[in-house]
């Protein structure tokens, strides 16, 4: 019989006891910080956790919170959506995608409204369920539209392996993956076009649990190595949050800049091997991916491998699919806010044209995206 | 959406590839396409995402860890027990 119930993995780590012993020492030793520490956590997950428990009112005024790129569904670019919509609406396709897709709105719509038209939209819970629906429906053609960081990478691959492995014919994708590392070299290292400079206030990064579960954290050796930016991998409790937090203030205040994993029990260096051969096995690096917010990342997406273009609704659709840049809302300041240079009520439309109900940027449309954090929790923050 | 729940594994089907496991009560079957072979057995504590087991969760690890934010409580709570008795012996009412 094993010492471990399921039950402390959840309330171990969620235990309020816990939170305020961390919230005791972090105030403790914040005191001997040289100077304010903003610490930017990369995932929306966190984002999440850190309001949902209150955190930041637990915290000395010298640790702030820049809530980062958030989700794979907030900086869907319209471009993409618009593809999925596109797809939806021909006659003898079916197009799956997760649950988390369904509000984000494209230039014709969300794929909510889309199937309010008419589009056989389907959402599932897993990847896997698109192998019933193409049982069900041999004679249309089933499209998955693939989304998600690093962490859903690996099980789209696995749907793919088991396509081309059971010779299943009507199941094709839309592949819409995007990676971490190099969201992060963006937000530190290159140019912001609206304040034209590299300036940004992240001090410190909280490293994805889930996507570093995958990955291993050896992605982010670069980042207290070349950028001077010390990565502590956190898990999503808050208890998780804490201690990763107490753990990076104890890094400035001993002069330190490391790589740390708090997530030890689910995060290794080097991560789900299977999971990332897999990876490599059917996906190449797309040279460029455009996120909604931050505009074009080298890098930063991946494609699937030309020896499967057959499978490849982009490469098979490339007549009806439009190629065209959509521009960003020209008042939206997300990158800003990513950056860390400006707070969501600093930008113009803020509250007014732009509300969750109406996103006009990327921070505003999942409620883990900063914009939308700030509308609901107002000066709590 | 990455926020995937612990779960244990309750039961194996070598045929099928899958694992059926326990999320907080729930049970439900998840798929092992990312697990090496034989390393998932019944009773492993592992996160799920979307289906899928994506890894096993490190039991002695999150032991250490629980055992750990204990002591952080019980050294928490001596010093506030200290703090009060220092408290007392100060006391400014008491003239000293
Ligand atoms: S859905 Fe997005 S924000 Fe939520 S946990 Fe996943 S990556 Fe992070
Ligand atoms: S409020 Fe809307 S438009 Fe303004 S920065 Fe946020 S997401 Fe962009």
């Amino acid at each position: 019989m094993s010492q471990l119930q399921l039950k402390d993995l959840y309330d171990g780590f969620r235990n309020p006891e816990v939170i305020e012993g961390f919230a005791k020492l972090i105030n403790e030793e914040a005191k001997k910080l040289p100077k304010p520490v903003n610490i930017m956590e990369v995932c929306g997950g966190h984002t999440h956790s850190i309001m949902k428990f209150g955190l930041p009112q637990l915290l000395p005024k010298n640790i702030n919170f820049i809530h980062g790129p958030g989700c794979p569904v907030c900086i869907m670019p319209k471009e993409r959506i618009d593809h999925a919509y596109i797809l939806a609406e021909l006659d003898d396709t079916i197009l799956v995608t997760l649950g988390d897709m369904i509000k984000v709105p494209g230039s014709h719509g969300s794929l909510q409204d889309a199937r309010a038209k008419g589009a056989d939209v389907r959402f599932v819970y897993s990847p896997l369920d698109t192998l019933k629906i193409a049982q069900e429906n041999p004679d249309k053609k089933i499209i998955f539209f693939a989304i998600g960081f690093e962490t859903t990478t690996p099980m789209t691959t696995s749907l793919i392996d088991i396509v081309i492995k059971k010779e299943i014919k009507n199941i094709f994708f839309h592949i819409n993956h995007v990676t971490v590392p190099e969201v992060m070299v963006e937000l530190i290292d290159s140019r912001d076009e609206h304040v034209d400079s590299y300036n940004n206030r992240i001090d410190a990064f909280l490293g994805p649990s889930h996507v570093s579960v995958i990955t291993g954290s050896k992605i982010y050796e670069k980042f207290p190595k070349k950028y001077n930016r010390p990565v502590v991998v956190a898990g999503f409790e808050p208890v998780d949050v804490m201690e990763a937090i107490l753990m990076i203030v104890r890094q400035f205040n001993e002069g330190r800049c490391e790589l740390e994993v708090e997530y030890k029990r689910l995060v290794s260096y080097d991560g789900n091997k299977k999971a990332q051969a897999l990876i490599e096995k059917y996906f190449e690096k797309a040279s460029l991916f455009k996120w909604r917010g931050l505009g074009n990342i080298p890098d930063s997406g991946y494609r699937l491998k030309d020896e499967y273009a057959y499978l490849d609704a982009e490469h098979i659709y490339a007549d009806i699919l439009p190629k065209e840049e959509i521009e960003d809302h020209k008042l939206c300041i997300c990158g800003d806010i990513l950056r860390g240079m400006a707070k969501p009520n600093e930008c113009t439309i803020f509250g007014t044209a732009c509300k969750p109900q109406t996103p006009l940027g990327s921070c505003m449309v999942s409620s883990e995206g900063a914009c939308a954090a700030y509308y609901k929790y107002g000066n709590l923050l | 959406m990455c926020l995937s729940i612990p779960s244990k594994v309750v039961k194996i089907d070598k045929e099928r590839n899958v694992a059926v496991v326990d999320t907080m009560g729930i049970t439900r079957e998840a798929g092992l396409e990312l697990m090496e072979e034989d390393d998932v057995q019944i009773g492993d504590y592992v996160l799920l995402h979307i289906g899928f087991i994506m890894n096993k969760i490190d039991e002695e690890d999150a032991l250490e860890s629980l055992r750990v934010y204990n002591e952080i409580l019980e050294k928490l709570d001596e010093e506030e027990r200290r703090s009060l008795v220092e408290e007392d012996d100060n006391c400014p009412n008491r003239g000293a």
